[in-house]
């Protein structure tokens, strides 16, 4: 049995089906996976990711640290609540981890959520670096929900205004009149404070919506009053199923320590200007960065029936041979996609290898749905 | 909890077995199985004509979740497939014991079918596994 979430005893009182990721007991689904799907592609769905760790980095150090362990520039965090998607690399430039790097504040300094499966190596990797002028403090206290889907923002700030849904009870985390409408006004990768929890609008499944972090004993009333606002509870499963489609790497499968952001798909995250700032990895970046990559990873869609896995071996004729780094069936498109990683010289059109046969499929450029919209021609 | 139906016969891989009048004999995955699996979005059967021995593979399911084998519970000749399950993989997971039916196969004999488990006893085998 993994570690447990906030959540887990409702999750388990909600008839979730519960597995092991990463060393945490989280819920796959609730009864269907495709349809936790497609509610969240049509209204909303709501994930419990309390698993992904939370730092704080705090002190006057801090930003330096992180100029100095991302490869994206946090320099470009100017203003409270903007939010950063970055890699952190080790020396030769593999994907240690992927995160999101929130600035706080100046006296507050920056708030980083990494992956589950990753957060005590990726915790320790920081402390490694970090000078005595910075303090990391990772906050077991809070809670990480994911409302997402076209109707997320709507539903949170419901949860948000004060009378809450029905009118009855005190407004989520103790929100301010206006706090709900603040929400609602907050852009694409903005954050804010709301009471006492942090609102924001980022996500992991191509859809519109808002991550929460709240203290870990309100999650079980957001949970409740969310599900009676008509959010569906949503498992891993179609959190995975959304990610792919949305062409969104997951760390440790399309990317890991061994592969560099530009063989991943990350080339746009990787910041090499100003050549002053150092981070780590940066050397070798700039070596693949001047001779070009080899490698470059693609999303596939199958041309015939089948299902995409992965690890199936892909031959991209005349180009050499790659590898299905993660493939599902996609429940909006109703057929199989995947990401994959294949030689830089591959064409559109490639032959994977499931069960012995050799199946046809399409080199796409991800995402392949947005905004509950098939991008695939 | 998951439904077994009373007058069919069952395997350890949680497969089901219904002797129908004609003398074939229908195959399909359990309650459990479909349920463990998750939702389903493609089935492969071998082709018609294909012999199978007790225990091997007739083709293939997949999940959501990841592929996994259908395993035949007598030896015998594949003799039909369902063919709904082409466009509506998950009439397996909607009605596992009746539309959801997967193959018919020839079997080489006929009495084969009586050493499988009965209701009661795949009952215990997922009241055991439960544990």
């Amino acid at each position: 049995m993994g570690r447990k979430t906030p959540l887990f005893e409702l999750h388990r009182s909600l008839g979730a089906c519960l597995v092991e990721f990463g060393g945490w007991s989280l819920p796959l689904h609730y009864g269907s996976q495709i349809e936790e799907h497609h509610a969240v592609r049509r209204s909303a769905g709501l994930f419990d990711v309390s698993h992904m760790g939370i730092v704080d980095v705090r002190g006057s150090a801090a930003r330096a640290l992180l100029e100095m362990l991302l490869a994206n520039d946090v320099g470009k965090l100017r203003s409270a609540g903007q939010a950063l998607y970055s890699c952190m690399l080790n020396e030769s430039g593999g994907v240690l981890d992927d995160l999101i790097a929130y600035f706080l504040g100046p006296e507050q300094g920056f708030r980083v959520v990494v992956n589950g499966a990753k957060r005590d190596a990726d915790i320790a990797w920081m402390r490694r670096h970090a000078g005595r002028d910075v303090e990391i403090v990772e906050r077991t206290d809070l809670a990480l929900l994911a409302v997402q889907g076209p109707l997320a923002r709507e539903r949170v700030a419901a949860l948000l205004a004060p009378g809450g849904p029905g009118g009855r009870g005190e407004p989520g985390g103790g929100a301010a009149a206006g706090d709900a409408e603040l929400a609602l006004r907050l852009d694409p990768f903005q954050a804010r404070s709301i009471g006492r929890w942090f609102v924001a609008r980022t996500g992991y499944t191509g859809e519109d919506g808002f991550e929460v972090m709240m203290p870990a004993a309100e999650a079980e009333e957001a949970w409740r009053r969310l599900n009676a606002l008509g959010v569906v509870s949503c498992g891993l499963g179609a959190r995975d199923t959304l990610r792919l489609e949305a062409g969104l790497n997951l760390s440790g499968a399309d990317m890991d320590e061994r592969t560099h952001p530009y063989e991943s798909g990350l080339g746009w995250t990787v910041v090499l200007e100003p050549r002053t700032r150092g981070f780590v990895g940066r050397a070798a970046l700039e070596a693949v960065a001047a001779e070009g990559s080899p490698r470059k990873l693609v999303g596939l869609m199958l041309t015939e029936r089948g299902v995409l896995r992965a690890r199936q071996r892909v031959v991209a004729p005349g180009a050499g041979e790659g590898t299905v780094t993660s493939g599902t069936f996609s429940p909006t498109l109703e057929r199989s996609i995947a990401l994959a990683r294949l030689p830089a010289a591959a064409g559109t059109r490639v032959e994977v290898q499931i069960r012995g046969r050799m199946l046809e499929a399409r080199v796409v450029k991800p995402p392949f749905v947005r905004r509950g919209r098939s991008l695939i021609s | 909890m998951s439904a077994i139906a009373d007058d069919l016969k069952y395997t350890k891989t949680h497969e089901w077995v219904r002797v129908r009048p004609d003398g074939l004999v229908e195959v399909g995955i359990t309650d459990h199985a479909q349920h463990a699996l998750g939702d389903l979005v493609f089935v492969e059967p071998l082709e018609l004509g294909h012999r199978v021995a007790a225990g091997e593979s007739y083709g293939v399911v997949e999940s959501v979740k990841a592929a996994s084998d259908l395993y035949s519970p007598v030896a015998g000749e594949l003799a039909a497939v369902n063919s709904a399950l082409g466009s509506a993989p998950e009439l397996i997971n909607q009605d596992p014991y009746g539309a959801g039916w997967i193959a018919r196969i020839r079997p080489d004999d006929a009495a084969s079918v009586s050493s499988l488990l009965s209701a009661a006893d795949y009952a215990k085998l997922l009241a055991a596994e439960g544990q």
